[in-house]
């Protein structure tokens, strides 16, 4: 039992990138926008965010983190816009511009990291984020401010009425006066910065260099997860751990004598079978906005 | 402006504009990338003045997976269907094709064919799933392909490691029977890694062809694609259809996989990561509009991007230049189709303001 304790923080280190970007995934798509950009986004964050560590580190020291992390937000943000006007502002398909951002990540990335590294990945800092007290990294607590503040503008303020009401019945929220161009704006670039700062966590914690293989999926968990937690904050919250600690046993298994002969890729497929088999078995109901993936037209129908 | 090929060979071109655009933004030449494009495309060489035949033998090799998995996202497209999953099915088709290369038997002929039957079957059983999901518990095909994806991966992994004398990275190598390579082949091409399977390639077009243009089925699964309920309304059986064309789409996928790991390697692979021929294969059918014909020339595009990669870091491009022009392809498909809603938008309210004027 000790043994599991003590992994904890390694679980949190795990989560906390997931849970962050699944709840603007979650945002997005309570607002009726479908973003499987996730990946691609916090592909963009993670570079980011390690670009600037490696260039401020010298000069900064540990405080170039925070900034760091703040560029990867705003790395997010910027090509979270594409989608937002590709999906909002021209009625495209939303699986489609997702799948494009998803196929520029990492060639823009990587094309980034040749220019200013003459390499296919970004040059590695000396430090990345340190774990505070009890050896979880301060990114757990980034996690649960980011989900309470979610929740707590999502059904506490109109902000979050106006918002859930535009991904389920835009034109009955168009009609009390509800913005839907600009709510939907904001819910995709939310999700843009959740992404990114997910991604620069994810880099910072795991990691310390940026390549091609440092996002390597944990998007498309973050979309299972939203699945999964049925777009409620709860929900996501403890999907996240799930998955996180799933994907924590696929490095730790190895600790422990039980799992030692379990190939860990179990572990690695579990998120996504627990996720299919729930979509499965919860098929009867639909959780999911009712017009997450539709355009919104004024004035239409 | 409004047809569709017109549409995406502007799109293509926009795409090379940007990405030149960024190459002389970062103080590279250009031109170093439209040389490498032309050698792949005619074997000449420019700076050395000669013709080296091989290179459009590796372009047309790199477009095989490519032009398949463009099929497997096109066909279900057609049926009104997104499918993520090509490269799950590409995985699941490699698998097989991989097991049957080492363990099956080693008849001259027969072996590689056995080997590529079975890498279809599976990926048409890996494809059926998503169909059958999708039709019968309504599952979002694009979740569900998603998940699949990593499932395929990793249990590929998993299952091929289990391969006796595999190490972390690759089994020991094929037998001579179960190889595509074909001599006669490597002969007019100087020497390259074009295959057999270019055959089941153009077989697979004409299929993808015949189905979709010739058959009832065929028909069936455009009217399920353009309208779900018309479609139910007149007699057609829509969860057969979405199975079905799910499982083709996963066919062609599984082809995919089955001729690169006969074609392009002696031994069998661990994969680390995603080829990412599957996710490619998206674009692909959307440059080409999901037609049989166009899915092929969109597909010998980004196998001519692929095979010129490492020309052009011999030129000092970084050759990531071809992602970034795949990936602004797609997204100005998606403002595409937006704008030509938009078009067809502000035209009906043209009309609206005609009428209204004229009352």
């Amino acid at each position: 039992m000790n043994e599991l304790l003590g992994k904890i923080p390694t679980i949190l280190m795990l989560v906390s990138p997931i849970l962050i970007t699944a709840t603007g995934g979650m945002i997005c798509e309570r607002s009726g926008v479908v973003n499987i950009a996730l990946e691609g986004l916090m592909v963009f964050g993670a570079f980011a965010a390690a670009t600037v560590h490696f260039f401020l580190e010298p000069v900064m020291g540990a405080q170039s983190i925070w900034i760091a992390l703040t560029a990867g937000a705003l790395f997010g943000m910027l090509f979270s816009l594409i989608h937002a006007f590709a999906a909002i502002s021209l009625n495209a398909d939303q699986t489609v511009s997702g799948t494009g951002i998803n196929l520029l990540a990492t060639g823009v990335t990587i094309f980034l990291s040749q220019i200013l590294f003459r390499m296919d990945r970004t040059r590695q800092f000396r430090l990345g984020m340190m774990p505070g007290p009890g050896g979880i990294y301060p990114t757990a607590f980034i996690a649960l401010a980011v989900i309470a503040l979610t929740w707590f503008m999502l059904y506490k303020r109109p902000f979050g009425l106006r918002l859930r009401a535009c991904g389920e019945n835009p034109h009955a929220a168009a009609s009390v006066g509800v913005n839907v161009r600009n709510m939907r704006y904001t819910a995709v670039l939310l999700s843009g910065i959740l992404a990114g700062l997910a991604g620069g966590c994810l880099v910072l914690t795991t990691n310390t260099q940026f390549n091609s293989t440092t996002v390597n999926g944990h998007g498309f968990i973050a979309l299972a997860v939203v699945s999964f937690g049925r777009w409620k904050p709860l929900g996501i919250t403890g999907a996240s751990l799930l998955f996180g600690t799933a994907l924590a046993f696929s490095i730790i298994a190895t600790d422990f004598t039980l799992l030692r002969s379990l190939p860990t890729e179990i572990f690695n497929i579990m998120p996504y079978a627990i996720t299919l088999l729930t979509l499965v078995i919860f098929s009867g109901k639909d959780y999911a906005p009712r017009s997450a993936g539709k355009p919104y037209e004024k004035g239409a129908s | 402006m409004t047809s569709d090929g017109a549409l995406s060979v502007l799109v293509v071109l926009l795409g090379f504009l940007c990405g030149t655009i960024l190459i002389v933004i970062v103080g590279r030449n250009p031109a170093g990338m439209y040389k490498a494009i032309l050698q792949v495309l005619t074997g000449y060489n420019l700076d050395r003045n000669r013709f080296y035949i091989r290179y459009v033998g590796e372009w047309l090799a790199q477009s095989m997976p490519f032009i398949l998995c463009g099929l497997s996202m096109g066909f279900a497209a057609r049926c009104g269907l997104f499918n993520i999953g090509g490269e799950g099915q590409y995985v699941v088709g490699l698998t097989v094709a991989q097991f049957v290369a080492i363990l099956g038997p080693q008849i001259p002929g027969v072996h590689w064919f056995a080997a590529l039957l079975l890498a279809v079957l599976a990926g048409a059983f890996w494809g059926a799933i998503v169909g059958f999901l999708k039709a019968k518990y309504q599952v979002s095909e694009v979740v569900a392909t998603i998940m699949l994806n990593y499932i395929a991966l990793y249990a590929s992994r998993i299952l091929v490691m289990r391969i006796p004398g595999t190490n972390t990275y690759r089994t020991p190598s094929f037998p001579e029977t179960a190889l595509l390579r074909s001599s006669v082949l490597e002969k007019l091409t100087g020497g390259s890694m074009l295959n057999l399977g270019i055959i089941f390639v153009f077989l697979a077009v004409l299929v993808y062809w015949f189905i979709m243009e010739k058959t009832r089925t065929g028909f069936a699964l455009r009217a399920t694609g353009f309208n779900k309920e018309a479609a139910r309304a007149s007699g057609i059986p829509v969860i057969r259809s979405i199975i079905l064309s799910m499982a083709i789409a996963g066919a062609f996928a599984g082809l995919a996989g089955g001729i690169v790991a006969l074609g392009s390697f002696r031994f069998g692979r661990v994969l680390a990561g995603n080829d990412g021929y599957g996710f490619a294969g998206i674009a692909v059918a959307l440059v080409g509009n999901s037609t049989a014909f166009g899915t092929m020339l969109s597909g010998l595009l980004f196998g001519m991007l692929a095979s010129a990669q490492p020309l052009m870091e011999s030129n000092r491009i970084p050759k990531e230049i071809t992602f970034i022009i795949q990936g602004l392809v797609v997204v100005f498909i998606a403002v595409r189709t937006g704008i030509r809603i938009f078009i067809r938008y502000s035209q009906r309210k043209k009309v609206v303001q005609e009428v209204v004027d004229h009352e």
